[in-house]
């Protein structure tokens, strides 16, 4: 049993690192701000995740002692990381951070266009 | 929905009560009893049974981890190719949900999803603006977000 449970914690907290180390990799190696963010919000969040339920179950089967508020902190990761993620490459966007030369296509530069007119930012 | 939970509550004390078993054995067979009762009654109440929109959000939340452990296995790839080769576009995809929570809730869940993460919301709120990492087919992009997520949503919120 104490065997499952460890190698239980082991996956997870290994599994955690990969995706923390693949973020950092991916911040150094993608070319622009946009693409860094698919890494950032995406690898950051579920590495962060995999370490904590790791750490829970280490506590809950190897120490005994159920600690919920890892769960609670689990949760909280999930509500703000995407919305950390929309919220700077939004404010980018609008701050005129240039995409990437290899990016195909884009939507949304006459959108902001408009808004910045209407609003009256220059 | 929120009054049948209500009332489903109601009818597990009612049966403490009755039954003068006042532990968490007894509420739990008084709220059994409370959601047969509810399936019995149900072509009183106008809306449909909450036990259906209990299980949707299950489904959402199922498909949601799943998505992600994708996505993550995506960006692994794209992070430790050799050659950096992927093609990232902005493109527009046109929403049917109306409430704000459900667009805030379908925003995160593309953003926490392969390969896209949401960059604007129009001003009337019928666009979101998306930006992918590697788009070889805009259309293929769109269905796929509107067949799994936008789905999931508007069966949570269907009344």
């Amino acid at each position: 049993m104490t065997i499952l449970a460890n190698s239980l914690v082991i996956f997870f907290i290994s599994v955690g690192v990969l995706f923390i180390v693949v973020t950092a990799i991916g911040l150094i190696r993608l070319p622009d701000l946009y693409t860094r963010a698919h890494a950032a919000s995406k690898s950051a969040t579920l590495g962060v995740m995999c370490v904590l339920i790791g750490v829970f179950f280490h506590f809950w089967l190897i120490e005994d002692h159920f600690n919920p508020r890892i769960l609670l902190g689990i949760l909280f990761l999930f509500i703000t990381g995407p919305v950390g993620g929309h919220i700077m490459t939004r404010s980018s966007y609008i701050a005129g951070v240039k995409p990437w030369k290899g990016t195909v296509r884009d939507d949304l530069a006459s959108e902001i266009d408009n808004m910045k007119k209407e609003q009256g930012i220059k | 929905m929120a009054f049948q939970i209500i009332l489903n509550f109601a009818l597990a004390f009612v049966w403490m009560f009755l039954s003068s078993n006042y532990t968490a054995t007894g509420f739990l067979v008084g709220f059994i009893l409370g959601i047969i009762l509810l399936v019995i009654m149900r072509r009183f109440f106008s809306s449909r049974l909450y036990v259906f929109r209990i299980w949707a959000i299950i489904k959402l939340t199922i498909l949601f981890l799943k998505e992600l452990i994708l996505a993550n296995i995506q960006v692994l790839q794209v992070v430790l190719r050799p050659k950096l080769d992927m093609q990232p576009a902005f493109f527009a995809y046109p929403t049917v949900l109306r409430e704000d929570w459900e667009i805030t809730l379908l925003s995160s869940l593309i953003t926490l999803t392969p390969g896209t993460v949401v960059v604007h919301v129009s001003d009337d709120a019928k666009t979101l603006y998306v930006h992918a990492i590697d788009i070889s087919d805009v259309d293929d992009a769109i269905a796929s977000i509107r067949d799994s997520f936008e789905k999931a949503i508007l069966e949570v919120s269907k009344s």
